[in-house]
């Protein structure tokens, strides 16, 4: 990672410095070592092979959610972070990519209360006595 | 991109720290995305309206699952194989989720690999993606047969909630469609880059524009931004 530093300073410091070959507009290359994108490949591997064990293991409850979220989670983050190089744009862009998808959490929290109350509603007038 | 007018031609201004650059950034009569290409940055927006796409669809079938009386088809066991005698839990999933991270691997190093103007290492890698995407795609029909042949259909199935016959064929079904479409892209921009068209900067065909590296990256976005869907769909429909 002290690499991927490095190449943040250079955005930073010189903007000129890799222009003059391509022009302005495509001189911001995104260029890591190859081990990195290695290191990162292995760790998807890792993590699915985890997501996959909870359920091989059949785990239940709230430790086999919150695990299935956890490693989610990580993958996610994981591919969009390094794979995807957001982890070295501009902020302007990161944010006004990432942030909206927040709202889908309110989304969610709407459609669990609205379903909760569909549940409720078929339980009470819909379910047969059995 | 050349067309536009820049504010401060030739290079974007330092970056000021946090909320701060934000709003200088995105502040007065200027670009907002300073060091991005457009193409890049409409393939990040086409990925931001696409994520709203598939949020709906997850969102939907959880309010069907919560909402049902119904009890849910157990997906380990309906997705389980024999494998030489043996009943493995899932593994046919498993099997495609490590296909496709595969290929998100393959595509980064292609990328990186492209921005070394390494035409032919870019391509050969690019096709790796393409083969397993296709792979994967494979892997999905036969899935899907296998639960036709045994009686799944979007209005019922054998085994419990009505709507897990809908659920699946349309998420599974959107996200299949999703990497047939990167597949295609693949080849096509794998395609011009042994042929070297990013090297003599040679015109597009329907644009009339010069090509770049960059290219591969943007399909690079949009194949990442395929596997990170299917990080979701694994976690939510497969595994919960």
């Amino acid at each position: 990672m002290t690499n991927a530093a490095v190449h943040m300073e250079g955005q930073l410091h010189a903007p000129a410095h890799g222009a003059v070959a391509t022009g302005a507009v495509h001189a911001k290359e995104q260029q890591h070592p190859i081990k990195l994108y290695l290191v990162v490949w292995g760790w998807l591997f890792v993590l699915s092979t985890c997501s996959y064990l909870v359920d091989y293991f059949g785990l239940h409850g709230y430790l086999r959610w919150s695990l299935i979220l956890l490693f989610m989670m990580l993958k996610a983050g994981l591919i969009v972070a390094v794979f995807m190089h957001m982890a070295w744009e501009r902020l302007a862009l990161a944010y006004a990519i990432l942030l909206p998808p927040v709202a889908v959490l309110v989304f969610v929290a709407i459609m669990v209360l609205e379903s909760e109350y569909t549940h409720l509603l078929r339980v009470l007038f819909f379910a047969t006595p059995s | 991109m050349a067309e536009t007018v820049l504010t401060n031609p030739g290079q974007s201004p330092a970056r000021l720290e946090g909320w701060r650059g934000i709003a200088a950034d995105w502040a007065s009569d200027q670009r907002a995305f300073k060091n991005v290409s457009w193409g890049k940055a409409m393939m990040w927006i086409f990925l931001l309206s696409d994520t709203f796409i598939f949020s709906c669809f997850l969102l939907s079938y959880m309010t069907a699952r919560m909402s049902t009386t119904v009890p849910w088809p157990n997906p380990s066991e309906v997705f389980a194989l024999n494998i030489g005698g043996n009943h493995i839990p899932l593994i046919l999933i498993a099997i495609m989720t490590f296909v496709l991270i595969s290929s998100s691997g393959t595509m980064a190093m292609a990328v990186n690999f492209g921005y070394r103007r390494d035409r032919v290492r870019t391509a050969i890698l690019m096709l790796v993606t393409a083969a397993f995407g296709a792979t994967f795609v494979g892997m999905q029909a036969f899935e899907w047969t296998k639960l036709i042949m045994e009686g799944v259909r979007p209005w019922g199935n054998p085994w419990g909630a009505p709507q897990f016959g809908a659920s699946f064929f349309m998420i599974t079904g959107f996200h299949g469609t999703h990497v047939t479409i990167g597949v295609i892209f693949l080849i096509a921009i794998a395609r011009k880059v042994f042929r070297g068209d990013f090297d003599v900067e040679r015109r597009g065909f329907f644009t009339s524009r010069k090509g770049y590296y960059e290219i591969v990256e943007i399909t690079g976005l949009y194949w990442h931004f395929v596997d990170l869907v299917w990080v979701f769909i694994f976690a939510f429909f497969y595994l919960w």
